[in-house]
């Protein structure tokens, strides 16, 4: 399976070498080129059989995880985060070091032994540590050295009807995506690219952009949920179960109005769900792709996702499905009418 | 110049959606320059031939405003905000949607301490009476700018959208009254300033100017009890020696000054704490290019009664007129 696999790799920001490696091999077979940039984007061209224009697809491999900082003389690890991550949600966590995945725990001081202060307030980051088992600070520096990235340890799991929790979910459902979209036949040009560094700053993604030079990008994504017990209807980000979630605004970039509308009819009319994202919100890496050489028209397709950056995110398989059904839909419409996208390029109208 | 103001700051322009007032821009400078075209963000980008330096003269088109993110069973429709809004100066407001819609901003009356009030904890009423009423006026996604028409009093404008409609004025004065020059003039009016400069990114981009200068509003230190900055309004175009995005070029600055001392029009220095401006993103673009700024004072940024005096903008329009000939 596409998705447990991927989401059982181990790619913290930086260190998407695993990812890189596993898609690299499957993509081989489609492409008719594949490069890897100077910061790891993994770009797999395909070309077109009468190419007038260039699409760039984007999803990136890293994920959030953490980083050794230090070691106690007990043999504890010290740690900080790699990207966005709520402490609140680590204490008890099982998390795996560096490449050879030596397993460990985040714990904390037991209750009982907490000051009344610290039992009201929220366990900091910086009183945590991951145990490793070891015994002293000469045995963890060898087990967990300096700079080693930890990960969450998380099984793919299904659940209900339609769910799936896993790890790393964001953004390994859009390299899925991806991978799928490869197995086409298109009259563009089509760049797949697997960028690294989104979650510490949507890094890979500016240089992709500038080195691929695309007439149009769409961006795909996990993106939040939250559709939990305790939030306002009108504070939803999005809906599980209500289909592919296209980003009008969010703190990076703001979708190109025109590609919006057009993938949004498109969906309608080939009745895939499809919602907006309500919230603006986060960013993704559509905020470089946008703002890369000239400017280049964007979109995002995102599947949403719960309890993102945790280790027990949540998707539907139908969400999944729809992001899947609608990126190939908007390939296929491309691939049969490349004047498309020369008129969301030059700003022309674009009907369904 | 109050009528151009008063036109440029009544049109709808809010961050991504510029094509209103872009539009208006273009009816106004077409037939005064050489070439004139929309690019892939949607900058309007308008020249001036020429053979010597290229110069990149630019204003934000867009304007702060809100975006309609939710609509509730009754109507109400709750909203975000695009670029800085303030929750206190957005409560008791009207806003006004690109189809005219007007929608009164107020907020959970439950509320116990205003120190507490969150856009997320406001709505907009555009008196309909059902989900289905409202959305055939307002969709998700569907964004609205404050009321607050232009007038003058004495010799202070008032008016929403003064950042930066006062820079676009600026530079639609200086095309309409445009001086005899060999340097190839880029005047460029750029989008989504207020999200994070990106206009100007890519604008600069495709330009590759040699000099770079932009025109926009800054913050004063000339009201009761306000934040120390050297800054006033009606004491002449501020030359921007730093704020956060950019610290100015010093060739970029002498030029100015030097031409403000030449024309003999008051001028000040700015330098400001918070925010930045198109420079910040123009002078690391395209492998650098020298950048600075010309500030407009302004009271009240981001409200919808923006105040900046008329003898500021006419000055900015003699500044530049020297500095383009140069």
């Amino acid at each position: 399976m596409l998705l447990k696999e991927l989401t059982e790799l181990n790619g913290v920001s930086g260190n998407e070498d695993e990812v890189r490696a596993y898609i690299k091999t499957r993509a081989l077979e489609y492409a008719d080129e594949i490069k890897v940039d100077p910061l790891g984007n993994l770009i797999v061209f395909k070309k077109g059989s009468s190419p007038e224009y260039k699409v760039m697809l984007s999803a990136h491999m890293d994920e959030v995880g953490f980083i050794v900082t230090g070691h106690g003389e007990d043999g504890t690890v010290k740690f900080k985060p790699v990207g966005g991550i709520d402490e609140r949600i680590l204490l008890g966590k099982k998390v795996v070091v560096g490449q050879k995945r030596i397993p460990g725990v985040i714990g904390c001081k037991p209750v009982h032994l907490q000051t009344n202060e610290e039992k009201s307030n929220n366990v900091k980051l910086k009183s945590m540590y991951i145990d490793v088992g070891a015994e002293s600070k000469k045995d963890v520096e060898k087990l967990a050295p300096l700079g080693e990235v930890i990960a969450f340890q998380s099984k793919y799991t299904e659940m209900g009807e339609e769910c799936i929790k896993a790890k790393a979910l964001d953004d390994r459902v859009g390299c899925a995506v991806l991978m799928e979209m490869l197995k086409g036949t298109y009259s563009f040009d089509l760049y797949a690219c697997f960028t690294v560094q989104e979650e510490v700053g949507l890094r890979g993604a500016e240089v992709a952009a500038y080195g691929v030079n695309a007439d149009i990008a769409i961006v795909v994504e996990g993106t939040t949920c939250s559709d939990v017990p305790g939030v306002e209807k009108y504070e939803y980000s999005t809906e599980l179960g209500g289909g592919a979630a296209l980003t009008i605004m969010d703190r990076t970039s703001y979708a190109d109005k025109k590609l919006v509308d057009y993938i949004y009819n498109l969906a309608k009319q080939h009745n895939i769900a499809i919602q907006f994202k309500q919230t603006t919100t986060g960013g993704n890496d559509a905020g470089k792709i946008q703002l890369s050489r000239s400017g280049i028209k964007v979109a995002s397709i995102s599947v949403p996702c719960r309890y993102i950056h945790s280790p027990v995110s949540v998707m539907s398989k139908n969400d999944f499905g729809s992001v899947r059904d609608i990126v190939q839909c908007v390939l296929n419409e491309f691939s049969k009418d490349q004047k498309i996208i020369h008129n969301i390029k030059f700003g022309g109208d674009v009907n369904v | 110049m109050f009528d151009l103001v008063k036109k440029l700051t009544g049109a709808f322009g809010v961050s991504g959606n510029e094509e209103e007032i872009r539009d208006v821009i273009a009816a106004e400078i077409r037939p005064k320059v050489d070439e004139i075209k929309v690019d892939a963000l949607g900058n309007l980008i308008a020249v001036k031939k020429g053979t010597g330096k290229k110069i990149m003269l630019a204003a934000h088109m867009d304007e702060i405003g809100i975006m309609a993110t939710y609509i509730d069973d009754k109507g109400f429709i709750r909203f975000s905000n695009i670029g800085g809004i303030s929750q206190y100066y957005a409560l008791g407001q009207r806003v006004r949607f690109k189809n005219g819609t007007i929608g009164s901003v107020f907020y959970e009356e439950k509320l116990d301490d205003m120190k507490n009030l969150k856009l997320s904890k406001m709505y907009l009423d555009i008196g309909a009476k059902s989900k289905d009423e409202a959305e055939k006026k307002v969709k998700i996604g569907d964004t609205a700018c404050f009321v607050g028409e232009a007038l003058m009093q004495g010799d202070m404008l008032v008016s929403k959208a003064l950042d930066d409609r006062s820079g676009c004025a600026v530079l639609v004065k200086v095309i309409q009254n445009m001086p005899l020059t060999e340097n190839e003039v880029y005047f460029v009016f750029t989008v989504q300033e207020e999200l994070g400069l990106r206009g100007a990114k890519t604008a600069a981009y495709q330009i590759k100017p040699d000099i770079a200068i932009a025109v926009d509003v800054t913050l004063t230190g000339d009201t009761p009890e306000s934040n120390v900055m050297e800054v006033k309004c009606g004491f002449g175009p501020a030359i921007k020696i730093k704020d956060n995005s950019v610290i100015s070029h010093p060739e970029v600055k002498r030029l100015l000054e030097n031409s403000a001392k030449e024309l003999n029009i008051p001028y000040q220095f700015e330098i400001l704490e918070k925010g930045g401006t198109d420079a910040g993103a123009i002078h690391i673009t395209a492998g650098g290019v020298p950048s600075g700024a010309i500030s407009i004072p302004c009271r009240y940024v981001h409200s919808p009664v923006e105040m900046v005096n008329i003898n500021d903008l006419e000055n900015s329009v003699n500044l530049l007129m020297k500095v383009i000939v140069k």
